[in-house]
């Protein structure tokens, strides 16, 4: 109230007119530009950040969703497959991975010598570098499929190491390969040859959405499809918690309990719980769901149960915030023609505030989303490289991971080829918190009622 | 109303899956992040050519995995624990008090320890044991006298390192890698340059000398990493003076941001480490709990693909990753197949 208390021209300065500008109106018209910059240079700031971090990210990430192919004719040999020749799946599923590896190699290097290319590497071995370790459980799982192939010559298109095709993406320099024991300059002077040759192919790989998670030594067969049905699953678990409980605490809190000391207490604990670092919950997790209630580690079950216990709070907060909001008249008004107190809960007063609860309810599932400080305690960061699950039991309780989990596993790992699927797999992340945040801002606009 | 009756059911649901979820068919194991990748690899392929689920690998060092391994016997305990380190009396003790008493040790390889730095950083391409004590030890030795330590430069003890300031970012104490460095560089620079003679002389008993020499200079010029590799390979690229320490595997796959320092005039590659020549490498290990053979279905067969010849062999995936075979891998498999574990026992 300072402005208030100055004094104004009535009482002991000479009168001016309004229009003449005083110094002291300049002063404060001054100080009104200069906050309006700070604002203006505050915001600017933010925008230039945004835009720097977005084009980081795109430029870092969008090389995850390109992939370099190697087309190639294979000839599954009988000899090396199925020795006795009677194709019983049972004897041929004893050929390992390791029993395919040469005959892939094989089949690059007669490719390579058909079409003429000179090149110093002569021997099978020497392909070794150029294909991934992941193209050997490629063409065994077809023959188990089929073993009528076998004796056959396969079309197949297997990946390319994450070496060739980090060369192609202009990640791995030739001067850089010198010293590099996973490859040699002769197999990048291969790789140019093969290109124009359509034999080497950079193309759009959907296995990075939709695959699983590969070992080290095959960055190039990493996707981040099954730690998204991990992340769906787990957001399955909290929606289907948190909702009810939440949106049952609040009902009461905000329309039936006695105003007493305990439900003032319950309040200002709700509060502080929304504060509390979510690694607490994990440990919580960790101790109460696994180790007492021999609930199975990595599970998206206990994930998801976990990431309620954190969205609980938020989701509390914001329905009885929307609940409040809803004028006293409609309530009165339905007790008034003779409703219950629950009628008039349940009819009137649920039904305005719903897409208040519903804002909160998926911004809070965003929030869960994107956490991995709880997951690194009940065990869903880590190697998982399970397959799809087939159910929703085994969904819920086969070990999986998480994608911001799998984003920070890739970011560890020693091969560069990983770092950028991590970014790729930041541009999943976000364009599913963008969707969620969208939906929610829609269901505000659309629905939301003003007094 | 729909809504409510989806929920009451999806929640049915998830306590009724809650209550047939004792079981565990896929292996879980933890422990050291040097250990991860391979375990990793040997996972995945086990995967592909098994019919059991892929394990579960996780990470967080080999105290910690070691920690967890012992937290007791029971489908919610890890069934393999990683270590870059052997397990220690200690730990078989807090084992054997929460009933895990039969533990099988593997050693699936050795893995070398390497200095490396900035690929245009100052010219660190050679230390000694000596070098590195000198560097980091919190006393040293100057003109015979065991004295705080002075240094600030590594041109200041040794005229033929690069006159740069002196930061090293080495593994945290939670990681295996640790301890190696400690014995394997720290205390014997410490032998080498004679501190640990002039510590005995000041009246030190030999055992608290030992001590004493395994410790680090705490004046931030020796900085703790208790992350993964990647974490000190990002330390590193943004202070082109530093060295860092890593194995040998990480360094192969940065090879175009990092380069290797000799140790005692060795290059540290597979081949010198598998000859003994380079002198800081260490063991691997996994240990597994033998009263979940049975239980936990695979557990056994995770354990002896592991060590078979085409996965740990000289020509494996494993070798081709960076680890150095283990000459004796025939005992090893033989030490699987019959359950050996640990004290003697069968």
């Amino acid at each position: 109230m300072t402005d208030a208390s100055m004094p104004t021209s009535s009482d002991a300065k000479p009168r001016t007119p309004l229009t003449t500008v005083d110094a002291r109106t300049k002063k404060r018209k001054a100080a009104e530009a200069r906050f309006r910059m700070y604002g203006i240079a505050g915001i600017a700031t933010g925008i230039f950040f945004l835009i720097v971090l977005l084009a980081s990210i795109v430029a870092s990430g969008t090389g995850a969703f390109q992939q370099t192919f190697i087309n190639v004719p294979v000839y599954l040999d009988p000899a090396k497959l199925d020795k006795n020749g009677n194709r019983n799946p049972a004897e041929l599923a004893k050929v390992s991975t390791f029993g395919y590896t040469p005959l892939i190699q094989e089949a690059l290097l007669t490719q390579v010598q058909n079409n003429g290319i000179e090149t110093p590497l002569e021997k099978r071995g020497d392909m070794k570098a150029m294909i991934s370790a992941s193209a050997a459980a490629q063409v065994r799982d077809v023959v188990l499929g089929d073993p009528d192939m076998i004796g056959e010559t396969v079309e197949f298109r297997i990946l390319a190491s994450s070496r060739v095709d980090g060369y192609l993406k202009d990640r791995v320099k030739r001067e850089d390969v010198a010293r590099d024991k996973n490859i040699d300059a002769e197999h990048l002077d291969l790789v140019d040859a093969l290109v124009p040759l359509g034999i080497v192919q950079k193309t759009f790989n959907i296995d990075f959405i939709t695959g699983a998670d590969a070992s080290e030594s095959r960055a190039e067969a990493a996707g981040i499809g099954v730690s998204m049905i991990g992340s769906f699953f787990m957001m399955l678990v909290v929606l289907v918690l948190a909702l009810p409980i939440g949106v049952a605490a609040s009902i009461y809190l905000e329309e039936f309990a006695p105003k007493n000391r305990l439900t003032d207490l319950i309040e200002v604990n709700i509060a502080n719980l929304a504060a509390v670092p979510s690694i607490v919950f994990g440990i919580l997790g960790l101790a109460v769901f696994i180790q007492f209630m021999h609930l199975p580690q990595s599970a998206p079950l206990v994930g998801g149960m976990v990431l309620t216990l954190m969205t609980l709070p938020t989701i509390i907060i914001s329905t009885r915030a929307s609940l409040k909001a809803v004028p006293p008249s409609i309530r009165d008004a339905a007790l008034g023609v003779g409703a219950s107190k629950m009628q008039s809960v349940f009819h009137h007063v649920l039904p305005l505030a719903a897409p208040g609860i519903l804002t909160g309810t998926i911004i809070g599932l965003a929030q869960a989303l994107g956490e991995t400080a709880p997951l690194l305690l009940i065990g869903m960061v880590g190697f998982i490289a399970s397959n799809a699950p087939d159910s929703i039991a085994s969904g819920l309780l086969d070990p999986n991971s998480a994608m911001p989990a799998q984003i920070y596993e890739w970011a560890k790992r020693a091969d560069p080829a990983f770092y950028e699927r991590a970014w790729g797999g930041i541009i999943i992340l976000l364009l599913f918190l963008i969707t969620m945040n969208t939906i929610a801002v829609i269901l505000r606009r659309r629905f939301e009622r003003r007094w | 109303m729909s809504f409510a009756k989806l929920t009451t059911s999806a929640l049915a649901l998830a306590a009724l899956s809650a209550t047939t979820a004792a079981a565990r068919d896929q292996v879980q194991v933890a422990g050291s992040s040097t250990v991860l990748p391979y375990a990793s690899i040997v996972a995945e392929a086990f995967g592909e050519n098994f019919e059991f689920p892929t394990p579960v690998v996780e990470s967080g060092g080999s105290s910690a995995g070691l920690k967890r391994f012992c937290q007791g016997v029971g489908t919610e305990h890890t069934d393999i624990a990683n270590a870059s380190r052997a397990i220690r009396e200690k730990e078989i003790k807090a084992c054997a008090e929460n009933g895990v008493t039969d533990i099988i040790e593997v050693r699936i390889g050795y893995d070398g320890i390497v200095f490396a730095s900035q690929i245009d950083g100052p010219a660190y391409t050679a230390f000694t044991q000596s070098d590195i004590f000198n560097a980091l030890a919190p006393k040293v030795m100057v003109d015979g006298e065991l004295v705080d330590n002075p240094y600030t430069k590594w041109s200041d003890f040794n005229a033929d390192l690069p006159e740069a300031d002196i930061l090293a970012f080495i593994p945290g104490t939670k990681h295996g890698t640790r301890e190696v460095f400690e014995e394997k560089v720290i205390a014997a620079g410490c032998e080498a340059t004679g501190a640990m003679e002039a510590m005995i002389k000041g009246g030190m008993s030999e055992d608290d000398a030992e001590d004493a020499c395994l410790s680090v200079r705490t004046d931030g010029k020796s900085v703790d990493i208790d992350g993964d590799y990647t974490e000190t390979l990002a330390s590193i690229d943004a202070n082109s003076n530093a060295i860092g320490v890593f194995g040998l595997a990480f360094y192969e796959n940065n090879t175009d941001k990092l380069k290797v320092a000799t140790m005692a005039g060795v290059e540290p590659t597979t081949t010198t480490i598998a000859e003994g020549e380079y002198p800081v490498s260490r063991p691997l290990f996994f240990y597994i709990k033998k009263a979940h053979i049975g239980v936990i279905p695979g557990l056994k067969e995770y354990a002896e693909f592991f060590v078979s010849d085409e996965i740990a062999g000289p020509d494996g995936p494993l070798a081709a990753y960076g680890l150095v075979s283990d000459p004796e891998l025939v005992a090893t498999q033989d030490g699987v197949s019959g359950e050996k574990v640990m004290g003697g026992g069968s």
